[in-house]
């Protein structure tokens, strides 16, 4: 085949965490009007969907990209047993500066899963709920 | 540019082997997809075809055409069968996700006349994909291996 063609990979990995979007930059009444119910102080919860994609050539000995033997043990190590359960804003040191609006949570994902080493991150993409989805290609 | 995207379903069994491997390095490398009797899948098939809409008919391509050559090309020749042994343009290849994707655009491209394919993206769970588009700084793929 003459087509240069482009492959990627994509898995979908769920965890469950809680949040809350409050900017110590801001007064209580400014993080309200800002962030409504998301910044009640003690937080709630999603049951987030991760999105990973891989991309790069396919091992012409396995017929992969990268082996999901791999990818899989690593993001769990990466990045699920960190967030499974958790309370990202005090369990998560990213989030001790910023606040872990779903766009952050996307760039620190990715900024975990970049060094795969067997195949290239290209894209993260979080659902944050199934109607939100934010996604980050570095 | 119009995107239009169409999606089929086929299912279909496989396992992945490579001969040059010894049983014990197929069981270490491929896991329990290198079960010799093979296991299947529901797949799901998301075919996207760009363009601009024709202004008469204001349409990118018949969507019934399109139906029809994925009939043809694809259910035809996967639905209920075993990709190991009954589909030859798969032959001496590890059929994986990657390597199905890539075959069904060799199979769809040249087919396509009206508008031009745009990403094939197969789905071989609900939790796994791969996606295939042809770009000018593409990596070189269709990856082989023996199966």
């Amino acid at each position: 085949m003459s087509v240069q063609l482009k492959l990627s990979l994509t898995r979908r990995y769920r965890f469950a965490a809680s949040h809350r979007l409050h900017s110590a930059g801001f007064s209580d009444a400014e993080n309200l009007r800002l962030y409504g119910k998301c910044s009640n102080p003690y937080g709630h919860g999603h049951n987030y969907v991760v999105e990973v994609t891989i991309g790069g050539p396919v091992d012409p000995v396995t017929g992969m990209i990268a082996n999901l033997g791999e990818l899989d043990p690593f993001v769990e190590r990466e990045v699920l047993d960190a967030f499974d359960h958790k309370y990202l804003n005090e369990e998560i040191s990213a989030f001790s500066a910023q606040v872990p609006t779903t766009e952050n949570l996307c760039r620190e994902i990715y900024r975990r899963l970049k060094w795969f080493p067997a195949a290239r991150l290209e894209r993260v993409r979080i659902e944050e709920t199934s109607n939100n989805s934010f996604e980050f290609a570095g | 540019m119009i995107r239009v995207t169409r999606k089929v379903e086929f299912s279909a069994a496989h396992y992945y082997h490579n001969p040059a491997f010894s049983a014990e390095e197929n069981r270490r490398v491929f896991g329990k997809c290198s079960n010799l009797h093979g296991h299947g899948h529901n797949y799901v098939l998301e075919v996207t075809v760009a363009g601009e809409p024709d202004p008469a008919t204001g349409m990118v391509l018949d969507l019934k055409e399109l139906k029809d050559i994925l009939q043809r090309e694809i259910i035809d020749r996967m639905d209920h069968r075993h990709l190991n042994h009954e589909v030859p343009e798969l032959a001496g290849k590890i059929p994986t996700c990657e390597n199905i994707a890539a075959m069904i655009w060799g199979l769809l491209d040249p087919r396509i006349k009206q508008g031009k394919l745009d990403r094939v993206r197969l789905y071989e769970s609900p939790d796994l994909y791969a996606d295939c588009t042809a770009e000018s700084n593409g990596d070189f793929t269709l990856g082989g291996g023996r199966a």
